[in-house]
C-alpha cells in the first residue's frame, strides 16, 4: 500500500502493544515480585503472599500473551528477529513461568509434605522469569550488540528489572497485608527501591550514550525541558515513598496504598521513557514500526475486534479486583 | 563451508520439530481437558441450583480443583507456544501473518482474557459473589475456553485447507475473512475435537470416581460423578465416531495424501481394501505383514466397493511419511472403539444392573487417561499428515524454520522435556492423590489437621454415606 501519508494504523498497534507491555509489567510485575519475594523461614506468610495473588496471576500474564501477540501479529519480522536473537533467555523466562505458574497449584494439592518444594519452585521459577526478563530488556536497549560492555550492561538490567519488580511486589504487599509482614514487606520494599533507582540512572544513561540519535532526541532544542519535570517527580515519588516506607505500619493503616500507587508510577514514566528513546524504532535502529508491520487489511481486521473487546476486558478487569478488594483473607473454592 | 551450514539447518529443523510437537502435544493435554470439564462443572453447578443437594456440590468443589490444576498448567504451557513462532519458525508468521496473526489476535483477546478474569471468581469467588453472578463467571469461562478452541482450530484448519487468501509477492492476504475462518475442513475438526474433549474429560472423571469407589469411598457425590461420565461417554462416542467419518470424508475431498498415508495406499486403485495391520515398508514402497478386510476402504471413503482411491505414489515428494500417520490412526481408532465397549457396558450396568462390578471398575481405572492418548494420536494423524507442508500447498515446513544454531535449540530442548515430563508425572500423581485424600476424608471422618491444603475443612464432612 502505497501511500502519501504516514499510516497511522502501525502507530496504533505499536500503541496498543506497548500499553500491553506496561500493563504486563506493572501486573505480572507485582505478583513476579511477590514470588521472588517468598520467605523460606515462614510458612504462614507465605501462605499469605500467594493468597494475596492467587485470584490476578493468570489473567496478568494474558498480559503477556498478549503483548507478545501484538508483536507477533502486527510486526512479524520484529518478532522473529527479537526472539531468534534472545533464544536462550526467552527459553529460561518460559521454563521459569512455568514452574512458578504450576507452582501455583501444585503447592496446594500434592502432598503436604511436598508444599515446601513447591513453595521454593515457586520463588526460584519467578526469580529465573525475572531474571530473564530484565537480561532481555538490556539486550534489547543495547541492539543485541555482541560486546561485553553490552552483555554487562544485560546482566545489571536482569538484577535492576528483578529489583524494580520486587519493589512493586513489596508495595503490593504493603497495601494487602497487615501485622508483620506487612512490616516486612515494607522493609523489602525500602531495600528494594534503592536498587530500582541505581538501574533506572544506570539505563538512562547508557540509553542517552548508546546512540548520538536517543542523546539528540533528548537533549537537541525544546525537548530538554520535558526532562526537567520528569526528573523531579521521579526524585519526589522516591524520596516520599522511602520516607512512607519507614513509618510502615501507620495508624488506621492510612496510605498504605501509596507505594503501590508510587511503583506504577514510576514504572510508567520509565516505559514512557524508554518508548520515547526508541520510536519510531521497533528492533532498535534495524527496523521500524512501519517497515515491520503487517497488511493493512489484517491490522485493520483485528483492529475493529480491540476496539470492541479492550473495554470489555478492561472492565471484567476492574470487576475481578473489586470482587477481591481489601486485605487478603485465605483462598476457597 | 556449505555442507556443514547445511547440516547445522538440517539439524535445526528436526530440533525445532520435535520441539513443536514437543510443546504442543503437552500442551494439548490439558486443554483437551478442560475445554469440556467446564461445561461438566456448569452442569454440576446447575444441578446443585436446581436440587439443592449437597452432593453435587461436592462434586462440583472435588472436579473445581483439578479444573484449577489443569488450567493453570494450559495456560502456562500455553504462553510457550506464542514465542515458538518467532524463535523456531520465522517464516510461518513471515508467509501467512496476515492470516494467522488476526485469528491468534483474536483468541487471545476475545477468550483469553474472558477466561482468565472470570476463572478467579469462579474458583475463589463462591462466598464473595452471589450465586448468580458465580454461576454467570462459570458460564462465561466455558465460554471462553471454547471460543479459544474455535479461534486456534480454525487457524489450524486453514493451514490444512487453506481458502479466502491470495498470494501476492509470497505472501498470503486475505480476501474474505468468513472463507479464512470457516475453511473447509473447520467445521470437522471443530467438532471432531469438541467431542474428543467431552470423552477426555468422560473418561477422566469415571477413571478417578472408579479409583475412589474401588478405595472404599462410598460417597453419594463419587457415583453420581461416575454415573453421568459414563453416561456422557456413550452418548459422546457413537456422535464422535460419525463426526470422525465425516471428517475422514472432508480429507480424502481436500487432502487425498493424508488419507493415503492413513490407508496404507500405495498405488492409485479400485476395491480398495482396509488394513487392519500392516508394517509399510517406505524404502520399497509397500507394505508387509498385512491383515485386510477386502474392498472396505472404499467402501468407507467412497460409498462403493469399487471406488477409486488415489496412492502414495501419486504425490511423490508430496506426501506425509507413512508409517507414523499409518500407525496413529490405528490407535486412535483402536482406543474409540474401547471407549465404545466400556463406555456401553458400563451405562448398561449402571441403567439396569444398578451396580457397577469390580473389573468393570477396574477397567475405568485403566482408561483414565484413554482419551489423551486417542486425542494424541488423532493429532499426530493430522498434523504429520500435512507433511511436508506447514500450510498446504503455500509454505513447506523446512523453508519455515529458524536459522538459530542447532545448540541452542538443543538446550532449550533438553530444558522442555525435563520439566515437561517432570510435570506430566508431577500431575497425574496429583490427581490420585487428590482423590485418596477424598477418600481419606471419608473414610475417618473425624477432625483433621491441616493437611496443607485449605480445602478439604470447607467440605461438610457430615456423613451422607449410601451404604
Amino acid at each position: 500500500m502505497i501511500s502519501a501519508t504516514v499510516d497511522w494504523l502501525p502507530i496504533v498497534f505499536v500503541g496498543l502493544m506497548a500499553l500491553s507491555f506496561l500493563i504486563y509489567a506493572i501486573l505480572d510485575g507485582y505478583d513476579l515480585g511477590v514470588g521472588v519475594l517468598l520467605p523460606l523461614d515462614n510458612q504462614q506468610q507465605r501462605d499469605t503472599m500467594i493468597y494475596s495473588i492467587g485470584p490476578f496471576w493468570d489473567a496478568n500474564e494474558t498480559w503477556l500473551v498478549m503483548a507478545i501477540g501484538l508483536l507477533l501479529i502486527a510486526f512479524p519480522k520484529a518478532h522473529s528477529i527479537i526472539f531468534q536473537a534472545l533464544y536462550l533467555p526467552t527459553a529460561l523466562m518460559l521454563a521459569g513461568l512455568i514452574l512458578r505458574g504450576v507452582s501455583f497449584d501444585f503447592r496446594t494439592k500434592a502432598p503436604s509434605t511436598e508444599k515446601k518444594k513447591w513453595d521454593f519452585a515457586f520463588k526460584f521459577g519467578s526469580l529465573l522469569a525475572t531474571l530473564s526478563q530484565g537480561y532481555m530488556l538490556g539486550r534489547y536497549i543495547t541492539s543485541f550488540d555482541d560486546t561485553w560492555l553490552s552483555f554487562g550492561f544485560a546482566t545489571l538490567s536482569a538484577i535492576c528489572v528483578t529489583a524494580g519488580y520486587c519493589f512493586i511486589g513489596a508495595a503490593w504487599l504493603v497495601m494487602k497485608t497487615e501485622g508483620e509482614l506487612q512490616r516486612r514487606a515494607a522493609h523489602w520494599a525500602k531495600a528494594t527501591n534503592i536498587l530500582m533507582a541505581i538501574g533506572i540512572i544506570a539505563v538512562c544513561l547508557t540509553n542517552l550514550f548508546i546512540d548520538q540519535r536517543i542523546m539528540d532526541k533528548w537533549l537537541d532544542g525544546i525537548q530538554v525541558l520535558i526532562l526537567l519535570p520528569i526528573t523531579c517527580l521521579l526524585a519526589f515519588t522516591f524520596v516520599t515513598v522511602h520516607k512512607y516506607l519507614s513509618k510502615v505500619p501507620m495508624v488506621n493503616d492510612v496510605g498504605c496504598w501509596y507505594p503501590f500507587l508510587a511503583a506504577i508510577m514510576l514504572f510508567i514514566l520509565c516505559f514512557c521513557g524508554l518508548a520515547y528513546s526508541f520510536y519510531p524504532y521497533i528492533v532498535p535502529f534495524k527496523l521500524t514500526i512501519f517497515d515491520a508491520a503487517s497488511a493493512r487489511e489484517s491490522l485493520w481486521f483485528i483492529f475493529v475486534g480491540a476496539a470492541v473487546v479492550l473495554p470489555m476486558i478492561i472492565g471484567y478487569t476492574i470487576f475481578s479486583y473489586k470482587v477481591f478488594w481489601g486485605k487478603t483473607s485465605k483462598l476457597n473454592y | 563451508m556449505l555442507d556443514a551450514s547445511a547440516i547445522a539447518n538440517d539439524t535445526s529443523f528436526m530440533l525445532s520439530r520435535i520441539q513443536f510437537a514437543a510443546n504442543i502435544s503437552f500442551h494439548i493435554l490439558f486443554p483437551t481437558i478442560n475445554i469440556a470439564l467446564c461445561w461438566v462443572l456448569l452442569f454440576f453447578k446447575v444441578r446443585f441450583n436446581q436440587t439443592q443437594d449437597d452432593s453435587w456440590l461436592r462434586v462440583y468443589r472435588f472436579w473445581v480443583r483439578i479444573f484449577a490444576l489443569t488450567f493453570g498448567i494450559g495456560v502456562v504451557s500455553g504462553i510457550t507456544m506464542s514465542f515458538q513462532f518467532g524463535t523456531n519458525w520465522p517464516g510461518y508468521m513471515e508467509t501467512v501473518g496476515n492470516i494467522a496473526g488476526p485469528l491468534l489476535g483474536y483468541e487471545v483477546m476475545t477468550a483469553f482474557f474472558l477466561e482468565a478474569s472470570f476463572l478467579s471468581i469462579m474458583l475463589f469467588g463462591m462466598d464473595r459473589v452471589s450465586n448468580r453472578i458465580h454461576t454467570i463467571a462459570t458460564v462465561l469461562v466455558s465460554f471462553g475456553t471454547t471460543l479459544s478452541a474455535f479461534w486456534i482450530l480454525s487457524l489450524n484448519s486453514w493451514m490444512h485447507t487453506p481458502a479466502g487468501f491470495e498470494m501476492i509477492d509470497g505472501v498470503a492476504h486475505v480476501t474474505s475473512w468468513l472463507e479464512v475462518i470457516f475453511n473447509p475442513s473447520m467445521p470437522y475438526r471443530f467438532m471432531h475435537m469438541l467431542l474428543a474433549s467431552g470423552l477426555t474429560t468422560a473418561f477422566l472423571i469415571s477413571g478417578i470416581s472408579a479409583y475412589r469407589l474401588i478405595r472404599g469411598d462410598n460417597k453419594k457425590s463419587v457415583k453420581q460423578a461416575l454415573n453421568f461420565s459414563v453416561t456422557l461417554a456413550a452418548v459422546l462416542i457413537p456422535i464422535q465416531i460419525f463426526v470422525g467419518d465425516l471428517h475422514g470424508l472432508n480429507t480424502f475431498k481436500n487432502q487425498p495424501a493424508k488419507i493415503a498415508a492413513m490407508e496404507g495406499a500405495w498405488n492409485t486403485e479400485t476395491n480398495v481394501p482396509l488394513l487392519l495391520f500392516a508394517l509399510p515398508d517406505e524404502q520399497q514402497r509397500k507394505n508387509n505383514f498385512v491383515v485386510k478386510v477386502p474392498n472396505m476402504a472404499s467402501i468407507i471413503l467412497t460409498h462403493d466397493s469399487a471406488g477409486e482411491i488415489k496412492g502414495l505414489n501419486e504425490f511423490r515428494d508430496k506426501h506425509p511419511p507413512v508409517t507414523p500417520v499409518f500407525f496413529s490412526f490405528r490407535i486412535m481408532i483402536g482406543i474409540g472403539v474401547l471407549m465404545l465397549i466400556f463406555s456401553w457396558l458400563a451405562t448398561y450396568h449402571y441403567v439396569i444392573k444398578k451396580c457397577y462390578p469390580p473389573w468393570l471398575l477396574k477397567t475405568g481405572i485403566a482408561m483414565t487417561f484413554s482419551g489423551w492418548l486417542a486425542t494424541l494420536a488423532g493429532w499426530y494423524v493430522t498434523e504429520i499428515g500435512r507433511q511436508p507442508y506447514l500450510v498446504t500447498g503455500i509454505l513447506r515446513t523446512k523453508d519455515a524454520v529458524t536459522t538459530t544454531p542447532p545448540e541452542n535449540i538443543a538446550m532449550s530442548l533438553t530444558l522442555y522435556l525435563v520439566i515437561y515430563g517432570f510435570l506430566l508425572i508431577a500431575y497425574i500423581r496429583t490427581l490420585f492423590v487428590m482423590a485418596n485424600r477424598a477418600v481419606i476424608l471419608e473414610l475417618s471422618n473425624a477432625s483433621l489437621t491441616d493437611t496443607g491444603s485449605s480445602i478439604e475443612p470447607n467440605i461438610p464432612l457430615a456423613d451422607e454415606g449410601e451404604k
